[in-house]
């Protein structure tokens, strides 16, 4: 895979520097991130591997300002998140980041269209700006015909498009996909992988978090976990290498 | 976030278990009807005391044994007015002579509250539930009653103890459908009586029918049902609204003087006038009011409860909601309007329900009571602004907690 090495290298978006993160579980500390070093430039396509317990999603949630490292340094497009208060992760959240969901986390009582909505409107986006919005992103994932269906009225394929629609909305800078085709079958799997793959196409940067090889392989970046540090970070998906780190124990 | 918004995101989340924000809403729904219903069902019979209504006829005053709202006493205060002497006819009489000259109307009237009054003719009865009084020509100016047609009862009628009778439209209806009852001679609680006016219709006042009032001459009334234990009301009409105050004073010395008291002496019988018989109502009302306040209060603090209960349970089972709204962009207050709103919404919606019940039941009972319809603006306002105050109230606490939820458990929330 050397397509990397042919694309033009965007401006950085994430600038971590060596971050930890301690929880407190009762008397004992758990040190989830040991000092975590990672950049990522725009309209990058890069796969957040490891087994669990290796810090994956503690990172994850990092990455996707849900959370504040105890320690390091954290840059979004030049903005220091680390000591950013809860409304303006909000914000970046809202403008910045797109989140898949492996369990989708659609809002069961709302249309397709809403569903695609709802982030504009903690944007403050006025609505007739914002149904234009949710419109075009449905056609751009191919549901221009399910708008008005709820979430039980959709295959999960269907519905994992819509939560991919969700994060785009908002022209974010980056997609963060959590496991995303954790709940699909494996044909179904491979359509949501096309789809971000034409995503990646068309220049958005996708941060995939997973286990499943298969899917890390269409990453073009591929970032190791173990215990709370970096073991390996290159580019492509090298089966010898990636398949190693996965199978020890 | 706009007001809108909010306002539709709660509109369709409390959609999602109608049921569930109906009954929370109903406990608000009764607190505010009873109120409301209590001050609407008040405020219009203030307004129509008010705005000219009155007890008694213009500028009359009155003197009886009993005060007007004795039953409000307790059982003392009832034996104390009980004990009294009754106003017997002889004082009446001597009270008539020293004001003569004085007064334009004085009626005397004794009401048979113990008869069972029916009237028959012709085979025809009315229920036993006349009102008959013994009384004079002045009864009806100084009740505020007019004559229909044929002649009203005379001095002589009073002098010679006639057995004629004024009867109410009730009456003439029922027992002189066709033909004009002047003239005709019925039976009442075996003593008959001739018929020799028909008052105007005057439809009820307070609930009460005004319709079957059957009027004999007082003398007549006594020697037909007897004088003992019976005390006479004495109603006064001055010469002009001017003189009110003067007549009422000379009233009161004829009073004593005619009831024998001694200078030292207190005044042994009771002064009604409309003003005393409009605080009486008004101290009533008051009563009512108060009990009607507290248990609605009492209604409403039991369904804030109510609201700050369900909005808790919709919290947890919202957690994973609140995950993702955050997660997209949503600030804790985003979230904590949302909740707030929902709360507010409910109690709205429940205090709104209550005003609309409580004004349309409380006009209803005027309407029942013949007094005009109101709508109490001030106490619908009122209202409105309690149940905000209960739903931010009761709802900011569940707001607070969905708001302080942490993203990343909520998330993982199942």
């Amino acid at each position: 895979m050397s397509q990397n090495s042919t694309r033009p290298v965007g401006p950085l978006v994430i600038d971590i520097e060596n971050i930890t993160k301690d929880y407190v579980m009762g008397k004992e500390t758990v040190h989830a991130l040991r000092g975590v070093s990672l950049q990522i430039h725009k309209n990058e396509y890069i796969a957040v591997m490891g087994p669990s317990g290796s810090g994956k999603s503690t990172l994850m949630n990092m990455l996707g300002c849900l959370d504040t490292p105890t320690s390091g340094r954290y840059e979004f497009s030049g903005k220091n998140v680390a000591e950013m208060n809860d409304d303006e992760l909000a914000a970046i959240r809202n403008r910045e980041i797109g989140f898949v969901f492996q369990t989708f986390n659609l809002l069961p009582r709302s249309t397709s269209l809403r569903n695609v909505e709802l982030p504009l409107i903690y944007a403050g986006i006025d609505p007739d700006a914002r149904e234009e919005m949710a419109i075009h992103v449905l056609h751009e994932v191919g549901l221009g015909d399910r708008m008005n269906h709820k979430p039980n009225e959709l295959s999960g394929g269907q519905r994992q498009r819509v939560a991919v629609a969700r994060a785009l909305v908002n022209k974010p800078s980056i997609i963060l996909a959590d496991e995303p085709t954790g709940n699909l079958d494996s044909k179904t799997g491979e359509e949501i992988m096309t789809l971000f793959e034409d995503l990646y196409q068309r220049g958005n940067t996708i941060i995939l978090v997973t286990h499943e090889r298969d899917i890390a392989a269409h990453a073009r970046r591929t970032v190791h976990l173990r215990d709370g540090l970096i073991e390996t970070d290159h580019a492509g998906f090298i089966p010898e290498l990636d398949l190693v780190a996965l199978d020890r124990p | 976030m706009q007001l809108k918004e909010i306002m539709a995101m709660a509109l369709s989340s409390l959609g999602a278990n109608k049921l569930r924000a109906a009954l929370t809403m109903i406990g608000i729904t009764i607190g505010v009807f009873s109120i409301i219903l209590v001050m609407t069902a008040i405020g219009a019979l203030q307004n129509s005391i008010e705005s000219g209504i009155s007890f008694l006829g213009s500028n009359i005053f009155q003197f009886a044994k009993y005060p007007v709202n004795i039953d409000a006493g307790g059982g003392n205060v009832k034996k104390k007015y009980q004990n009294r002497r009754n106003i017997t006819y002889q004082q009446a009489v001597r009270y008539d002579e020293l004001m003569q000259g004085n007064a334009s109307e004085i009626c005397l009237k004794c009401f048979g509250r113990e008869i069972k009054g029916q009237a028959v003719y012709n085979g025809v009865k009315t229920p036993p539930s006349l009102t008959v009084v013994g009384t004079n020509r002045s009864f009806l100016t100084a009740n505020a009653f007019t004559l229909g047609y044929g002649r009203n009862l005379n001095d002589e009628d009073v002098a010679l103890a006639r057995n004629v009778a004024v009867i109410g439209k009730g009456i003439e209806k029922r027992l002189f459908p066709h033909e004009s009852p002047l003239g005709k001679v019925l039976r009442m609680t075996g003593h008959t009586y001739t018929v020799v006016g028909v008052l105007a219709e005057k439809g009820t006042s307070f609930g009460e029918s005004q319709d079957d009032f059957f009027l004999m001459p007082i003398t007549r009334f006594f020697e037909n049902y007897g004088e003992a234990n019976r005390t006479v009301n004495i109603a006064t009409q001055p010469f002009s609204t001017e003189l009110y105050t003067r007549t009422l004073d000379k009233g009161i010395s004829a009073m004593r003087v005619a009831r024998g008291l001694k200078a030292d002496q207190d005044n042994d019988f009771e002064i009604y006038t409309n003003d005393s018989l409009k605080s009486a109502f008004l101290n009533v009302a008051g009563v009512v009011s108060i009990g009607a306040f507290v248990i609605s209060f009492i209604a409403l603090v039991a369904a804030g409860i109510g609201i700050m209960n369900i909005m808790l349970v919709s919290v947890t089972e919202r957690t994973k909601e609140i995950g993702v709204r955050k997660s997209i962009g949503a600030r804790s207050r985003d979230i904590l309007r949302q909740f707030l709103a929902e709360a507010v919404f409910i109690s709205e919606a429940g205090g709104i329900l209550g005003i609309i019940l409580g004004v349309v039941g409380g006009d209803l009972l005027a309407l029942w009571l013949k007094v005009d319809v109101i709508f109490p603006y001030g106490w619908a306002i009122a209202g409105l602004i309690v149940c905000s105050a209960i739903g931010i109230g009761f709802g900011f606490y569940p707001a607070y907690r969905a708001a302080a939820l942490d993203p990343i458990e909520a998330l993982r929330y199942e």
